[in-house]
């Protein structure tokens, strides 16, 4: 993984100062409130309804076991011991003190992280596939690119005041585990019929008030044209996108109500500009750059090792727990013998994507000690062993176990992603934790999650669907009904390559009434299928919404 | 209002602006006021002409003025370039990277952010990517 040169190093220290003379200029007064505000979101720092957010950055989803470390230390000494996994890859701590930021920012330069730019009207954290460098169907690691752009757009001197936020999401596989659909900018990596190494373009999609789905703006660019052609995108953007109204101000609405064709347009004449003008782009990827970081990402070295492991094969015949966690929990690798392990961080009855220090320090033991010292965030709140031999997995089973995050759920209906919702969120207008344990705790059994199979559930507290309601297979939109919290349900969402928006199933019900429609869905579904290959999204599909709305509103 | 450079505050010493509109009928030494809708090729052919283009900054939070400069510098442009209104010292390494030589705030704005802060703000941490190597941007 990316490794800090001693010019990443003096800039996240100096960020760290010019943070707490920001915060010193504000209390003195020569900074408003209005003023000091930017400044502290490009810090990460989010007034929600209790106490200050703070969101640190994981880039594309990436650390290793001290910066974990680092992680529940923060999470033990700063706030209330546990922090919250995101849907972009970030960690946010919801109990942090103004006169402690400061101290937390230090602590976290001290292992190459920071809390730069994960908020504000500005480009956000690059996420990339969490099981990128591992999996078996990659063409090539997203995350050598993920990091370019990072470094381009850190405290980019024009992009820091744009008309809105600004994400980036960079897939290096066909199934795309990295929702690049639903992104401001979503990367494709792909090869041209010659071979050479490029990016499918997406520009436009997103998710909030108005779900869109990206459009392709460019069907193959070359690698390093990369740079000049985002600068390209951002700067069209920043010009044109529109500043009257804060919901209307992403650049999917611009993309909207331009059109693709005219967009296109624009952003190719930028492009094309800036390779003519002053002799070549405006930003060339540094060659000598793009290598060193490429080669901070080579894999680790494998062990060579059969495919099929003995002790694991023994194992799981012996138990029956294992051998569910095995089958539900592990992906393919591209090294033989080995797995990429998915830890849910969805125990039932537990905030989705919480984790607790302990946990935190489980998990980094178990990344040093059977991962080769990595782990990724997925944008599922869940935590990633990459790299494991499948010799490991009985080891690792039984820590998880221990540390309560065996679930052997990743991907099934209790594997449930839910916004932090009104019990913490100033934005919101429901709560979504509740609704998210009350539904992790009616589908506990784990041979019933296992039967129902691949069901995605996504909750959001309000409509800037931060839990990306729009995209699961069931999406639960919390809204708010003279004072009383009503939940409306779309069925039909999907994250992966072949995204959909969900479908509004009818009118939106109480809380109380969620998990019985739920579980009517559920039987449905199931009474329907062809077989258990046939997963709700398929049979949906197939069959269309009617019988589900139906079962939804039957009692 | 100062003027802000490099080298601290100095009195406004702009004479009348003048708009795009009426820049083909000007003469030499003309101070232009560009609107943010402005398209900056169509001040392209008048740039031999022009000595100070003033792009205004609403709020500080509306960026464009630093995409019209950068764009203004990639054109050709080598005259001086302003940013005026809402700047705070925050953003003057990035507006100085952007290719404007100075800032016009308002008194208002002057007293709660003086001299002092601005002399400091021009040495904001340049991000790694720009230190590293040059990109084209001065």
């Amino acid at each position: 993984m990316y490794r800090y040169d001693e010019f990443d190093h003096d800039y996240v220290r100096a960020r760290v100062s010019e943070f707490r003379d920001q915060t010193q200029r504000r209390i003195d007064g020569a900074l408003t409130e209005d003023e000091y505000k930017p400044l502290r979101l490009q810090n990460g720092l989010y007034l929600q309804l209790h106490a200050y957010m703070l969101r640190v950055a994981v880039p594309y989803g990436t650390l290793n076991s001290r910066q974990m470390r680092t992680l529940a230390m923060i999470a033990e000494r700063w706030d209330e011991g546990y922090g919250h996994f995101t849907t972009r890859q970030n960690i946010q701590y919801n109990w942090t003190k103004l006169t402690d930021v400061g101290d937390i920012l230090d602590a976290l330069a001290d292992v190459e992280m920071h809390a730069i730019q994960t908020s504000g009207n500005c480009i956000r954290n690059v996420t990339a596939d969490h099981f990128a460098g591992a999996a078996a169907d990659e063409i090539e690691d997203p995350r050598p690119t993920a990091e370019l752009i990072r470094q381009w757009s850190t405290a980019h001197p024009e992009f820091g005041f744009l008309p809105r936020k600004f994400k980036v999401a960079v897939t290096g596989s066909p199934n795309d585990r990295a929702v690049t659909k639903a992104h401001d900018i979503g990367l494709r990596m792909l090869r041209d019929d010659a071979g050479e190494p490029g990016y499918e373009v997406i520009v436009g999609g997103g998710l909030g008030r108005t779900p869109m789905i990206g459009k392709v703006m460019r069907d193959f660019l070359p690698k390093d044209d990369l740079l000049p052609y985002l600068e390209a995108i951002l700067r069209v953007y920043n010009l044109h996108g529109r500043r009257d109204n804060k919901y209307k101000a992403r650049i999917k609405i611009l993309v909207h109500e331009t059109g693709i064709e005219e967009m296109r347009a624009q952003v190719e004449a930028e492009f094309e500009r800036q390779m003519r003008e002053e002799g070549g782009p405006l930003v060339a990827p540094d060659p000598e750059q793009v290598a060193r970081i490429t080669a901070y990402f080579a894999p680790p070295k494998f062990e060579a090792l059969p495919d099929r492991s003995e002790t694991l094969e023994t194992a799981t015949a012996n138990d029956a727990a294992l051998k569910a966690w095995v089958e539900n929990n592990t992906a393919e690798h591209r090294a033989p013998g080995h797995a990429i392990v998915t830890v849910a961080i969805k125990g039932t009855s537990e905030a989705p994507g919480d984790a607790t220090t302990a946990q935190m320090r489980a998990l980094a033991d178990l990344g040093e000690r059977y991962s080769h010292d990595e782990l990724r965030i997925s944008h599922e709140q869940n935590v990633i062993l990459p790299h494991v031999r499948k010799d490991d997995l009985p080891a690792i089973f039984s820590a998880l176990r221990k540390a309560k995050l065996a679930s052997a759920n990743a991907g099934l209906i209790t594997d449930i992603i839910a916004c932090p919702g009104l019990d913490y969120c100033a934005l919101a207008t429901a709560r979504s934790i509740p609704v998210a344990q009350d539904l992790s705790r009616r589908f506990a059994a784990p041979e019933r999650a296992r039967a129902i199979g691949n069901f995605t559930i996504k909750i959001s507290g309000c409509i800037n669907a931060c839990g990306h309601h729009h995209v699961g297979h069931v999406g639960i939109l919390g809204l708010e009904k003279s004072g009383i919290e009503n939940y409306q349900i779309t069925l039909g969402g999907d994250h992966t390559e072949t995204m959909a928006v969900g479908e509004r199933a009818g009118p939106g019900i109480s809380a109380e009434e969620v998990g019985p429609a739920i579980e009517r869905l559920v039987d449905a579904y199931l009474d329907a299928r062809t077989d258990e290959s046939e997963r709700f999204i398929d049979t949906y599909r197939r069959l269309g919404a009617d019988p589900f709305k139906q079962a939804l509103y039957a009692a | 209002m100062p003027i802000i450079t490099d080298t601290g505050f100095a009195p406004d010493d702009s004479p009348a602006l003048v708009a795009l509109d009426t820049l083909a009928d000007e003469g030499e030494g003309v101070s232009l006021d560009l609107t943010l809708d402005a398209d900056p090729e169509a001040v392209a052919p008048y740039f031999n002409r022009v000595d100070l283009i003033v792009i205004p900054f609403p709020g500080f939070g509306d960026g464009r003025g630093f995409s019209l400069a950068r764009r203004l510098r990639a054109l050709g442009y080598r005259g001086r370039l302003r940013a005026a209104g809402h700047v705070i010292t925050d953003q003057y390494a990035f507006a100085r990277f952007c290719g404007f030589d100075e800032v016009s705030i308002s008194d208002e704005q002057a007293e709660r952010q003086p001299e002092p802060l601005w002399l400091a703000a021009k040495e904001k941490a340049v991000p790694p990517f720009l230190k590293r190597k040059a990109v084209g941007w001065t």
